[in-house]
């Protein structure tokens, strides 16, 4: 079966419907699907909701749909970069659920795992726990997650080969494996396939099985915080 | 007198030993891992990564390499790289030997509120939640009033909670204070500041 199409727009094709639930891997702007996220944008698919840690900015990552009304949910732990975001949420024209960062990443990689509900401790005693079952194990009190199941999946790696295996770089891994892992059908953008054979199947970080579809592209990975230190005089 | 923010971070550097696996918040305690010394100490940023070296030169900035708060920074001959359900995994299973992270109000039960501010910009608890759940130690690092000069180390929290009772030591410009049974214990007075001064600046009840 062949994985690798030519672009982001035919590895969507026939994939992307009004109202559908999409994981996305990244966290910030590293390690974000640009090339897939474009190709909904151009798409013109709405009502989507996103499970996704955040949310872009204005205009880059999932922010570009945003300014395009495509989408009706976000699913994300921390927004706080993205202007539109906040006008659209305070306006009350997009919803949003906040899930701890732990919690949303444990949510994907169970829903992966065919697990529908998990307990923790993370967020006992706050406004994320209302409303959902408490349970005590051990005399501590934990409540009840639920694993995400999407219906797609969009993430990015930095090489695959031709049957989907994928390996990662740095940390632009983040929420990838987890957000691949818990889509029906999860599609890949990479900066290089390979032939297989030559990615050394013991440094494999996420196993073809969980990739269905791969495309290659240019990445223009936007830094979000360009942090540096002075360099010592010798 | 108190302590400036940089005396507040090497007095919670104080509070890591030898071996332990660290995450620093952002803000005062980021400035900790300049005063770590000889301690072999390895930072875990949350979005994936164990070893945490310092901010790139100028023109080595990486877009793959960045820490939870979006800063491009470097690796060590440690570092580890993994997927945030790793991450997070370490967190909640208590590997994460302490959490040094700031606040805006603490409470004398341990309760703390560091996330949100109903009315205003709501940004998310990112990692937060997870880490003050999850680790060993949470130590928090914060001024001891806010810029009205009011106490932010209360009887009770007044914004939303980030944990419930999951604080154990507070570090602020005006002292150290402990958690404990019936409200909080005076552990150090920063240079120059009297025990009265410290009590004064504290609503949360003082006990011993």
């Amino acid at each position: 079966m062949k994985k690798v199409y030519a672009n982001a727009a035919e590895a969507l094709d026939g994939l992307l419907h009004d109202g559908m639930l999409i994981a996305a891997g990244g966290f910030g702007l590293c390690g974000i699907p640009e090339l897939l996220l474009q190709a909904i944008k151009d798409a013109g698919t709405k009502d989507l909701t996103f499970a996704s840690n955040n949310a872009g900015v204005d205009d880059f990552g999932i922010g570009i749909l945003l300014q395009t009304k495509q989408v009706k949910k976000m699913i994300s732990s921390y927004v706080g970069e993205n202007a539109e975001f906040m006008r659209q949420y305070l306006s009350g024209e997009l919803e949003l659920e906040f899930n701890p960062q732990g919690t949303l990443a444990e949510r994907m990689r169970a829903g992966g795992c065919g697990i529908p509900g998990f307990y923790t401790k993370t967020g006992v005693g706050t406004v994320i726990a209302e409303g959902k079952e408490h349970k005590d194990f051990n005399g501590e009190t934990y409540i009840l997650e639920e694993g995400i199941f999407a219906d797609l999946s969009i993430v990015k790696a930095w090489k695959a080969d031709d049957t989907g295996n994928l390996i990662f770089r740095k940390t632009a891994r983040n929420f990838n494996p987890p957000a691949a892992m818990c889509g029906k059908i999860c599609v890949a953008e990479v900066e290089e396939i390979v032939p297989r054979g030559e990615l050394d199947p013991d440094q494999i970080h996420l196993p073809g099985i969980y990739v269905h579809r791969l495309i290659q592209g240019e990445h223009e990975k936007r830094i979000e915080q360009r942090t540096t230190r002075k360099r010592e005089e010798a | 007198m108190a302590w400036d923010r940089n005396q507040m971070a090497e007095r919670a550097a104080q509070e890591l030993e030898d071996g332990m696996y660290v995450n620093l918040g952002i803000g005062i305690p980021t400035l900790v891992a300049n005063y770590v010394g000889d301690k072999d100490i390895t930072l875990q940023s949350e979005n994936g990564m164990l070893g945490m070296g310092p901010f790139p030169y100028e023109g080595e900035e990486d877009p793959d390499l960045i820490n939870a708060g979006k800063q491009t920074i470097t690796e060590l001959a440690r570092t580890s790289y993994f997927d945030s359900a790793t991450s997070f995994g370490m967190i909640r299973g208590g590997k994460i030997a302490a959490a040094i992270l700031g606040a805006m109000e603490v409470a004398e039960n341990g309760d703390l509120a560091n996330w949100m501010i109903p009315g205003k910009l709501v940004k998310g608890m990112g990692g937060a939640m997870d880490l003050v759940a999850g680790v060993g130690r949470v130590i928090v690092v914060m001024d001891h009033t806010n810029k009205h000069g009011d106490s932010k180390v209360l009887k009770e929290c007044t914004l939303p909670l980030t944990g419930k009772g999951v604080v154990d030591r507070i570090i602020t410009n005006l002292g150290v204070l402990d958690v404990v049974e019936g409200g909080l214990k005076i552990v150090a007075l920063a240079d120059g500041v009297s025990e009265d001064e410290l009590r004064s600046a504290t609503e949360a009840t003082i006990v011993g």
